[in-house]
């Protein structure tokens, strides 16, 4: 295995070119965590023509609705939800600039050839490690629809944060890899 | 009528706070049986990209249990079983209505994410408490009552599935649609999974032991030989799928597959698949 690599926020066109499906890497930055509620209303003020509440440009977005802070805790558990239920909603955020998503599970074609076509990147967390998670988050407020609860639109300050890139740039799937592998076998 | 002495009163309220007690112990502790599963898996595999994701699951486990922090954030759907001695008289209050406050008080006293909805398929508006609890209740020989609760996560419960057998099919049949409900799943359930499967009785009763089956310690075989065997070959049929870890590939896609068996009708054979993940979680206390 490559060893891990680390990455600072915001992320270069350059960094995603040189990252590879299978490969561990650090992220360390600021990240925003959005989910299924937060993604349906993105899309709806991008269809109104309206300006939404997180910039997109450059950003990462991180699949995930924690466990409530205890006191004196940053925030709760953090793992990554299901990816896939962010899919009809994707491709329009990283066509208005979204160069990041991490979260967990297989994403849809329509996902992957915009990867490729706008040079983003699908990371993988650890899906189940939400207390391990948790403590490489340095910093958490919430920035958007605080109504949603653990599914308000967070901006995160991460250090150290372990994900495996799933997707490439190249459109190369680590799970795909895995599942051709496995089959010839 | 000499067998009403044996009645015995329970108040609803101590049903209640054993609820709100196992709701947070539930979701902090990994149970033992899926440490060792994990870490007899971690010695297994080759690749150092399945034993890290080993590693970092069993490192969030304990961060978990010492930290008395939920192990996943999606501290699930809260599912509670009773068996209920039938020569238990429940008092001071309505039943369900105790369970769901034990549940309400679990998940805001934890600090454990609420994650229920009301409206299905409409409005989606998040209950606030993580109510209302899934009931099942069975009524048994006794005075006692015994309180199960597992906490299930969406993201393994979203790929469950059922399946209406036809009588001419056979084991061989059921073995297939096992593999394929693992397989379409991949990386989705958070892999190493396990599976709870029903075979036989009717189509909610093919799910419910498939949901029952979740609660069995993994080093607790079905007591019945043939049914036994059956688990071990599937458990080995899945982890040769390659899948792995979060799907990352290697020998470890299924920690354990627990299957409950019932009769069933001439005309069938339903099967159901309950998968769940590495967090698989659950905690009884007899009352």
């Amino acid at each position: 295995m490559s060893k891990t690599k680390r990455l600072t926020t915001p992320l270069t066109e350059e960094d995603i070119r040189n990252l590879r499906a299978g490969e561990s890497v650090l992220i360390t930055g600021k990240i925003y965590t959005a989910r299924d509620a937060a993604h349906k209303r993105f899309v709806e003020t991008i269809s109104r023509g309206e300006e939404l509440p997180i910039k997109l440009e450059g950003a990462i977005i991180y699949y995930a609705g924690p466990c409530p802070a205890k006191p004196g805790q940053i925030i709760g558990s953090i793992g990554p939800t299901t990816s896939g239920r962010m899919d009809p909603y994707a491709p329009k955020l990283i066509q208005k600039g979204l160069k990041g998503m991490i979260g967990k599970g297989l994403r849809s074609d329509e996902v992957i050839e915009a990867i490729k076509k706008f040079n983003a990147i699908y990371f993988a967390a650890i899906g189940g490690a939400g207390a391990l998670l948790s403590n490489r988050v340095k910093d958490s407020k919430v920035v958007a629809y605080e109504d949603l609860g653990t599914e308000a639109v967070r901006e995160l300050v991460v250090e150290d944060f372990p994900a495996i890139v799933v997707i490439d740039s190249e459109g190369n799937d680590l799970y795909k890899m895995v599942r051709e592998s496995s089959t010839s076998n | 009528m000499g067998d009403i002495a044996r009645v015995r009163e329970v108040n609803v309220d101590d049903v209640r706070k054993v609820v709100a007690e196992l709701a947070i112990h539930a979701n902090c502790f990994i149970g033992d049986d899926i440490i060792h599963k994990l870490e007899e898996g971690r010695e297994e595999e080759e690749s150092s990209l399945a034993k890290n994701v080993l590693t970092q699951i069993l490192e969030n486990a304990r961060i978990a249990r010492e930290c008395n922090m939920p192990a996943c954030q999606d501290t699930g759907m809260a599912v509670v079983f009773l068996e209920i001695g039938q020569d238990i008289h429940f008092v001071g209050g309505d039943l369900y209505d105790a369970i769901n406050e034990g549940v309400s008080e679990g998940y805001i006293k934890g600090y454990l994410r609420k994650s229920v909805v009301k409206e299905p398929y409409t409005d989606r508006i998040n209950t606030g408490n993580n109510t209302p609890t899934i009931i099942h209740t069975e009524i048994v020989p006794g005075n006692k009552v015994k309180i199960s609760i597992a906490p299930k996560g969406f993201g393994s419960e979203n790929m469950s599935q059922l399946k209406m057998f036809k009588p001419a099919d056979g084991v061989d049949e059921i073995i297939e649609f096992v593999l394929n409900v693992v397989r379409e799943a991949g990386p989705n359930p958070c892999p190493p999974v396990v599976l709870g499967i029903g075979i036989g009785g009717t189509m909610e009763k093919a799910s419910l032991m498939a949901k029952k089956a979740l609660l069995r310690r993994l080093d607790e075989p079905n007591p019945d030989e043939e049914v036994r065997r059956l688990e071990e070959r599937l458990l080995k049929l899945v982890n040769e799928l390659g899948i792995g870890p979060q799907g990352f590939g290697g020998k470890t896609t299924a920690l354990g597959i627990n299957i409950e068996v019932f009769p069933t009708h001439i005309a069938g054979l339903p099967v159901a698949v309950n998968v769940s993940c590495h967090a698989t979680r659950h905690e009884s206390t007899v009352i």
